[in-house]
């Protein structure tokens, strides 16, 4: 697809990171009723059970209801609570989870410029140099969340959960950063779109038809060799607190954990941040592994489907993947998890990294897509000529 | 003109939360004004075009080093703020006048030491040096000087590790 410059006098390259946020922030509210009767509805199928099916047909206005009952619950709060830290901590979680999908690659659009040329613009809220670590961070900083909430609830169980929670996150980091490094060796950049990029080549570099560049088996979850995309989804199942990993709400021994005294929209706020971040960690693997906006094989019919649709079915397999362990795995012992963490994952990671550093030797600096000398030019405006072939992307 | 006001917000911020941090006597909320100040500090290395460091600032001490502190301050249990507090100790006094004049001196070397650019030049920022690749370059190229320390470091850093594990096995 590809869009004129201007229309009626409006210069469009500019605007696109603003389309980005109000898309991204838009689809993420929309999604999150549907979210949770997908995950109902899937359960429940996997349990031989009906699932909801009083509200709306087939059930799909039980989340409505949901939210609706939470809008008019009493806000109830511990009397030896912490009060502003208790108030602060939902917030936080929050906060974190949407600003943490800023840097998804979406998709990139192409401009027909006036004099000609080809523009093409990352559909991303900042398509910022240090993407990776972006994310990183901010999702290191969702631990502040978990732990504040459990410390200032004034509640043994929620302490509990909240020191759980910051010793599940701080473990299973090291090992999701490990994974990501390794694509980040083979892709040579930091930056979403950039690795997206780096998996739109021939599988391997090897000399194959049209059809197989930038197709599934060119993405990195075969190119890095399985390993660093198995690591990383367990990792990331971790650090959204998810089963069979959420022991800090592990309502059998710790009542709710971290929020067992949250109620009415405060509770309301941690489930929103808990589904906002698993639908920003399964991006990122879409981004990373899953070849982001790329269709599965370079032929016709999928390549005429926007990118976008493309992230979005990727996340949602992500999705889909979460409710499937859960109806699946009982809870890990708590040992077990750290055990999985620290003596499992975290070496096999690093001896990984290792063998693909050897391996990444041997080949050519020249593919890496971040090689061409950086001009000082802003992440909006990033003007790249481009020959007409491309430009059906 | 942006980046002056968000310089101004950022460091009056960053000195504001600095300084709860010192006098706030609960000391979660004194661990929490900390972690302000090292966010305040890495957006203020945004405006100065450095963003691997201000990543690198938020994933570090915002998010390992101060989660570690705050597990701690949790799991010791201090109880109430007011327990921490030393009665008749001349501490507070001297550190606040000891900081006053720190202040003055500081001040003072700004204004009284002039750094004489030449004719024409403008402090800038170099774009490129901020960047992931800028900062991999100065590190690993065999023809800059910072090979050798960096990989030094990294030992140092291993020989830590590995003391703390000796440290700890000893006494379990």
């Amino acid at each position: 697809m590809i869009f004129p410059e201007f229309v009626g006098g409006v210069h469009l390259p500019p605007l696109v990171p603003y389309i980005a946020l109000a898309g991204t922030i838009g689809f993420i509210l929309m999604i999150l009723p549907g979210l949770i009767w997908i995950e109902r509805v899937v359960i429940a199928l996997m349990q031989d059970r009906s699932g909801p099916n009083r509200v709306g047909p087939r059930g799909l206005l039980q989340s409505t209801a949901d939210v609706v009952k939470l809008f008019f619950k009493e806000d109830m709060s511990p009397k030896s609570a912490d009060i502003k830290i208790y108030y602060l901590a939902p917030f936080l979680t929050v906060l974190c989870a949407f600003s943490a999908g800023g840097v998804l690659p979406l998709q990139t659009l192409t401009f027909h410029l006036a004099n000609g040329d080809f523009q093409t613009v990352p559909l991303t809220v900042g398509d910022v140099n240090i993407g990776v670590l972006y994310i990183l961070a901010v999702s290191s900083l969702q631990v502040y969340g978990v732990v504040l909430a459990g410390w200032a609830s004034n509640n043994k169980y929620s302490l509990l959960g909240g020191l759980r929670g910051s010793a599940q996150l701080i473990s299973y980091e090291l090992s999701m950063g490990l994974a990501i490094l390794c694509v980040v060796l083979f892709s040579g950049t930091c930056q979403l779109n950039k690795i997206v990029d780096a998996q739109s080549g021939a599988p391997f570099g090897l000399p194959l038809p049209e059809i197989f560049n930038g197709s599934i088996f060119s993405w990195f979850w075969l190119g890095t060799g399985i390993i660093p995309v198995v690591i990383y989804t367990i990792a990331m199942i971790a650090e959204t607190n998810r089963a069979p990993f959420d022991l800090p709400e592990a309502e059998s021994e710790l009542i709710a954990g971290f929020h067992t005294e949250y109620s009415s929209m405060k509770f309301a706020m941690f489930f929103t941040g808990e589904y906002v971040s698993m639908l920003v960690v399964s991006g990122l693997n879409a981004a990373l592994f899953w070849g982001g906006p790329l269709p599965p094989l370079n032929i016709i019919p999928f390549t005429l489907i926007p990118g976008f649709v493309w992230f979005i079915t990727k996340v949602m397999g992500g999705i889909f993947f979460y409710t499937w362990l859960r109806a699946t795995y009982p809870r890990l012992r708590y040992d077990a998890l750290m055990h999985l963490g620290w003596k499992r994952m975290l070496p096999l990671g690093l001896v990984w990294l290792f063998l693909l550093a050897v391996v990444s030797l041997g080949r050519s600096p020249a593919k890496s897509a971040d090689n061409v000398p950086e001009k000082p030019v802003t992440a909006t405006q990033q003007v790249q000529t481009l020959p007409n072939a491309v430009a059906h992307r | 003109m942006v980046t002056v006001i968000a310089f101004w917000v950022l460091a009056i911020l960053s000195v504001v939360a600095s300084i709860a941090m010192v006098v706030t006597k609960n000391p979660v909320r004194s661990a929490l004004a900390l972690v302000g100040t090292f966010l305040c500090v890495a957006a203020l290395y945004i405006l100065l075009s450095a963003q691997f460091i201000a990543a690198v600032q938020v994933i570090v001490y915002a998010g390992a080093i101060m989660v570690l502190f705050l597990f701690v301050i949790m799991l010791l249990n201090l109880g109430s703020p007011g327990a921490l507090r030393e009665r008749g100790s001349l501490q507070p006094v001297i550190a606040t006048g000891m900081g006053i004049c720190f202040l003055i001196a500081l001040l003072l070397s700004g204004s009284l030491i002039k750094l004489r650019l030449p004719a024409g030049a403008r402090p800038e920022v170099y774009e490129p040096l901020g960047t992931v690749r800028g900062i991999g370059i100065n590190l690993f190229d065999p023809k800059q000087p910072w090979l050798f320390p960096f990989e030094a470091t990294s030992i140092l850093l291993l020989v830590a590790v590995v003391g703390a594990i000796i440290m700890a096995k000893r006494k379990v």
